[in-house]
């Protein structure tokens, strides 16, 4: 090893441990800020030693592709509305797993030719090419699922038209099974034929529709996961693309990343009381356990106005609101913010439920309440509110459904055993509601039609401006 | 490095992963993820080997395209989870 290779080796050591001390950043929200400026300093010392390294000769084509993903990564980033943002993580998830293919590409055409020239030598083809090689295809493939499998989650994210529900034709699974199997046969053909890049550009092909199909068929609800999922792959096709290339920063990076998707992955599976396989190739158990719509609500449900919630809050010294998606779609943010600083200036403690699943990604509504200046210690957990609930005067809902419902302790229901929010245990509570129509579970929710439940019909936004109207009266 | 050494630093860099991930407080999860997919973007490394190694220009053209899209993934990743870290610092 030359003095400008042990150089850069060591520079990339330590962009490796950028990358880790940035993570270690993000454990609190007070030095996270620096966390990530220390992992993008080790971003830059990458790309910089990178850039002197022996082999490279030309710098045009490198320039032209840095300018363009710097300006286009620029724009996205500061033009993203919040309530966006797992769209646009989940494109940045496809990028990632494409740059990946494209460059295990590269790699993987000089390989074949250095293989090529070895043949026409009739000399051996060395052990190492094969290890190589293996990491190549796998790249690919990872790297081809991850990308086309986060376009499909953009795009339902999005809330186009053509992928509201997702395409059915016979023999899905099956399908799979096929595709599954044509890629274990074109991994194998690639190992067999060292001097084709062919067996690669087909494998690519394969994954390309595998990640499609994959998926295609996963509901709205489980975006969650499958975002998070997705992060996790395009941090192994880095991994891979670093084996591919020698290259450890790659690999650590990659690894750090993938730990971390499959940590994200976990922690939303269990937050909606379902395994992955079940998110991944599963549907929704029938709902055999619980009672009809008609059965739970039959005039039990009472209406209430803002004037009745308003006299409510009065007396209150305690109030936990519990946000749920309905919350961002009718961008209330803001005003439920305003609504707890009044409760607060009149001495009430105000604290804020999130619930893991409360948005469309880990941690989502977490920054649609910061976005709003809620203070992030206002911001419970559900086992640390569900320990006073018995101690608070109002739980007021919005826009929560599933996350909320007391049938999760039936043994028997759909959701049995998913993580709630107690809200039923509040001495009162409100739900702002457009209508009685079920949530992603499909099944009806009781605590709608208790004794000490409220339910305050209408748009989240402009009921909470009539709540604050009422207070301020 | 070899493919043992490389397998090596790869079980224990997810061993750290795991550790630190971990400890990461379910408020800051979706700046993790925006900043992990990020750091993702490392591949940006081998990308920018490619697009300018002597290597033919189709191979060097794979490169100028890996390039870009992994360096959207940094640059775009890093100032989007900047914009919501600063919401969460200011009181």
């Amino acid at each position: 090893m030359d003095t400008r290779t042990t150089i850069i080796a060591l520079a990339y050591l330590v962009s490796a441990v950028l990358f880790i001390l940035g993570l270690k950043g993000l454990t609190h929200p007070r030095t996270a800020v620096r966390g990530n400026l220390i992992g993008a300093l080790g971003m830059l010392l990458a790309v910089v030693v990178t850039l002197v390294s022996q082999q490279i000769v030309g710098y045009w084509l490198i320039g032209v592709g840095l300018v363009i993903g710097t300006v286009v990564g620029a724009v996205l980033a500061i033009r993203i509305q919040m309530t966006a943002m797992p769209q646009m993580v989940a494109l940045f998830n496809g990028f990632g797993g494409a740059a990946s293919v494209l460059v295990a590409w590269s790699e993987l055409i000089v390989l074949a030719g250095h293989v090529r020239e070895l043949s026409a030598k009739e000399l051996p083809v060395p052990g190492d090419v094969y290890g190589t090689l293996v990491s190549g295809l796998l790249a690919g493939l990872i790297g081809a699922v991850t990308f086309w499998g986060s376009l499909v989650a953009f795009a339902k994210l999005q809330e186009y038209k053509a992928f509201r529900k997702p395409y059915e034709y016979p023999f899905m699974k099956l399908g799979n099974v096929a595709l599954g199997l044509l890629v274990v046969l074109l991994v194998v053909l690639g190992v067999m034929c060292p001097g084709s890049v062919w067996p690669y550009v087909l494998l690519v092909l394969v994954a390309s529709v595998l990640g499609v199909t994959l998926v295609n068929p996963i509901g709205g609800a489980d975006m969650p996961v499958v975002i998070a999922l997705l992060n996790s792959y395009s941090g192994l096709a880095a991994a891979a693309t670093g084996f591919v290339l020698d290259n450890s920063v790659l690999i650590i990076a990659g690894s750090l990343v993938g730990a971390s998707g499959v940590i994200l992955t976990q922690i939303m599976c269990k937050a909606m009381n379902r395994s992955l396989a079940h998110v991944l190739f599963g549907v929704l158990a029938p709902t055999d356990g619980s009672a009809t719509a008609d059965e739970v609500y039959g005039g039990k449900v009472k209406a209430t106005s803002a004037e009745e919630v308003a006299m409510l809050f009065e007396s209150a010294r305690r109030v936990v609101i519990v946000p749920g998606y309905g919350l961002a779609v009718a961008q209330a943010q803001h005003t439920v913010r305003d609504l707890a600083k009044l409760l607060e200036s009149r001495g009430c403690a105000v604290e804020f439920a999130i619930h893991p699943v409360a948005g469309r990604m880990p941690g989502h509504m977490n920054v649609l309440l910061a976005e709003a200046e809620v203070p992030y210690d206002q911001l419970k957990e559900p086992d640390e509110i569900n320990a006073a609930m018995g101690q608070t005067d109002v739980a007021l809902v919005i826009g929560a459904n599933d996350v909320v419902n007391p049938e999760a302790r039936n043994p028997k229901s759909a959701i049995a055993g998913m993580p709630i929010i107690d809200c039923d245990k509040a001495r009162t509570c409100v739900v702002v509601k457009r209508s009685l129509s079920p949530g992603f579970a499909g099944i009806p929710n009781p605590l709608f039609a208790l004794d000490n439940t409220l339910m305050f019909f209408g748009d989240g936004r402009k009921a909470m401006l009539d709540l604050l109207a009422a207070m301020k009266e | 490095m070899g493919l043992l050494t490389g397998l090596t630093v790869f079980v224990l860099a997810i061993f750290v992963g795991f550790e630190i991930i971990t400890k990461i407080p379910p408020t800051l999860h979706t700046p993790l993820m925006s900043g992990s997919n990020a750091i993702s973007g490392i591949t940006v490394v081998g990308a920018i080997l490619a697009a300018g190694a002597d290597h033919g220009w189709f191979a060097c053209l794979l490169g100028m395209i890996a390039v870009a899209l992994a360096m959207i993934n940094v640059v775009g990743g890093f100032l989007v989870t900047n914009r919501m870290l600063e919401m969460f610092r200011r009181k």
